[in-house]
């Protein structure tokens, strides 16, 4: 059973069946997995709070990435981004960390389910869309009717950026769904292949298999940094309305 | 032969571990929606209560180090250029002092050399004054001496002359007219001198 490259990703119940309202909410390894991340943010964050001139390790890493995700905040989405800063801080955080911790074996990875995914882009999407109608008002609508463009192209492109703009959250989820999924799966073949070839043919998908974990390990990061500045990108049009 | 082993071997087990695997395999457990509204639930709890945690407690605290740190080594260099400002202001004052007492010392030295050439010169002026005088005194002893030497060599010479006869001849000539005769002739021996 453990061979199945998918088996990774069930999700399996942790203690008592808990039902609200004949609604199934019962602690899963996924839940367990969300609490440890957020508790590892948490722990180190808190961490990183102390006062002092001249900031210990974990303070260094508090600090550091404080002014990584202001930067990029204010690179992409400028001064006025400056209220949505924890929420793009928090998210950030909790991807990375629920990647990183999939990324220990036998673990399991939060953000490899669409379900998951899904809500928090859907989440960013009607947040995007409620702040950019708030600042706005209808004129939000000419995002999607961008300046310069012809007449007769006009109907076209206004039905091509409504399209882009819907699909955002589908994008944004399937995105980081399918890059840690895809990895984790990808990881497990080469180790099966390790297990199934044995000592005579093993070392190469081993070798594969050490390679693809760094690279995992990159990706785990990129998918976290692609999803908060993509985040940022959205907020910069709802806040600053080019077209 | 070993190469050939290890390949079919390598093929083989491909083909096993992929049977095996799509034997097993039951599609994916995501699109399982059995713990979708659970995964939901536990999201939207965790995450919240991470947010809410994060922007109310942890990052203000951070921001605030950050600002008061930033304060701080502004203050810091703030007072390093104050400092900076006066010890530069210090050393001008200091070169001052020293050009000042510079100038001083050249004045000083100036005026006393100027001092000790003064009163050589007067010295040396006052001495040409006094040579000058010694020279004129004793020019004029020269002049005086001169008159009175000619005077005395006529006196001599009449004297001699008398005598010269008295011997000669033997008896006293008068002495007026010796006296003409040796005045004319010292007269003419005058004029040959000074006349040439």
């Amino acid at each position: 059973m453990a061979a199945n490259p998918m088996y990774q990703f069930n999700v399996y119940r942790i203690g008592p069946e808990i039902k609200i309202n004949n609604i199934d909410i019962s602690f899963t390894n996924a839940s367990l997995f969300m609490v440890i991340s957020s508790l590892a943010i948490l722990i180190i964050f808190n961490l990183g709070t102390k006062r002092s001139i001249i900031p210990n390790k974990i303070q260094l890493l508090a600090e550091l990435s404080y002014s990584f995700i202001s930067k990029m905040i204010s690179d992409t989405a400028g001064s006025k981004a400056k209220p949505y800063f924890s929420f793009i801080f928090s998210l950030f955080m909790f991807v990375l960390f629920c990647n990183m911790f999939g990324m220990i074996p036998y673990s399991f990875t939060v953000t490899s389910h669409i379900i998951v995914t899904f809500v928090l882009a859907a989440f960013i999407f009607v947040g995007v869309t409620i702040i950019g109608f708030i600042k706005h008002g209808l004129g939000y609508l000419k995002l999607f009717v961008p300046s310069g463009v012809p007449m007769v192209l006009l109907p076209l492109i206004v039905v091509i950026e409504i399209i882009s703009y819907l699909s955002r959250p589908i994008s944004l989820s399937v995105r980081l769904f399918a890059n840690m999924m895809a990895g984790h799966t990808m990881m497990k073949v080469f180790g099966g292949f390790v297990v199934s070839l044995g000592i005579v043919g093993g070392w190469l998908p081993l070798g594969f298999s050490v390679a693809l974990t760094g690279l995992e390990i990159l990706v785990a990061f990129l998918q976290a940094y692609v999803f908060a500045i993509l985040t940022c990108i959205y907020l910069n049009d709802a806040l600053n309305l080019h077209h | 032969m070993l190469k050939k082993i290890i390949f079919q071997f390598l093929a083989l087990s491909l083909i096993f571990t992929y049977s095996a695997q799509s034997a097993e395999s039951g599609g994916m457990p995501q699109l399982n929606p059995e713990f979708w509204i659970s995964q939901i639930f536990w999201l939207v709890l965790t995450f919240g209560l991470l947010f809410i945690i994060l922007s109310k407690f942890i990052l203000p605290k951070i921001s605030n180090n950050l600002e008061t740190r930033k304060s701080q080594i502004l203050e810091n260099i703030e007072t390093a250029d104050k400092q900076r400002e006066e010890t530069e202001k210090k050393v001008k004052e200091f070169d001052k002092i020293i050009n000042d007492t510079k100038v001083e010392a050249k004045n000083f030295f100036n005026s006393e050399r100027q001092k000790v050439l003064d009163d050589i010169n007067n010295k040396r002026l006052s001495l040409e004054k006094d040579i000058e005088k010694e020279i004129i005194k004793a020019e004029e002893e020269i002049d005086q001496l001169k008159k009175t030497s000619q005077e005395k060599v006529t006196k001599i010479a009449i004297e001699t002359s008398s005598d010269l006869i008295k011997q000669l001849i033997g008896e006293d000539i008068n002495k007026s007219s010796l006296s003409a005769i040796v005045e004319d002739l010292s007269k003419k021996e005058m004029e040959k001198h000074n006349g040439i």
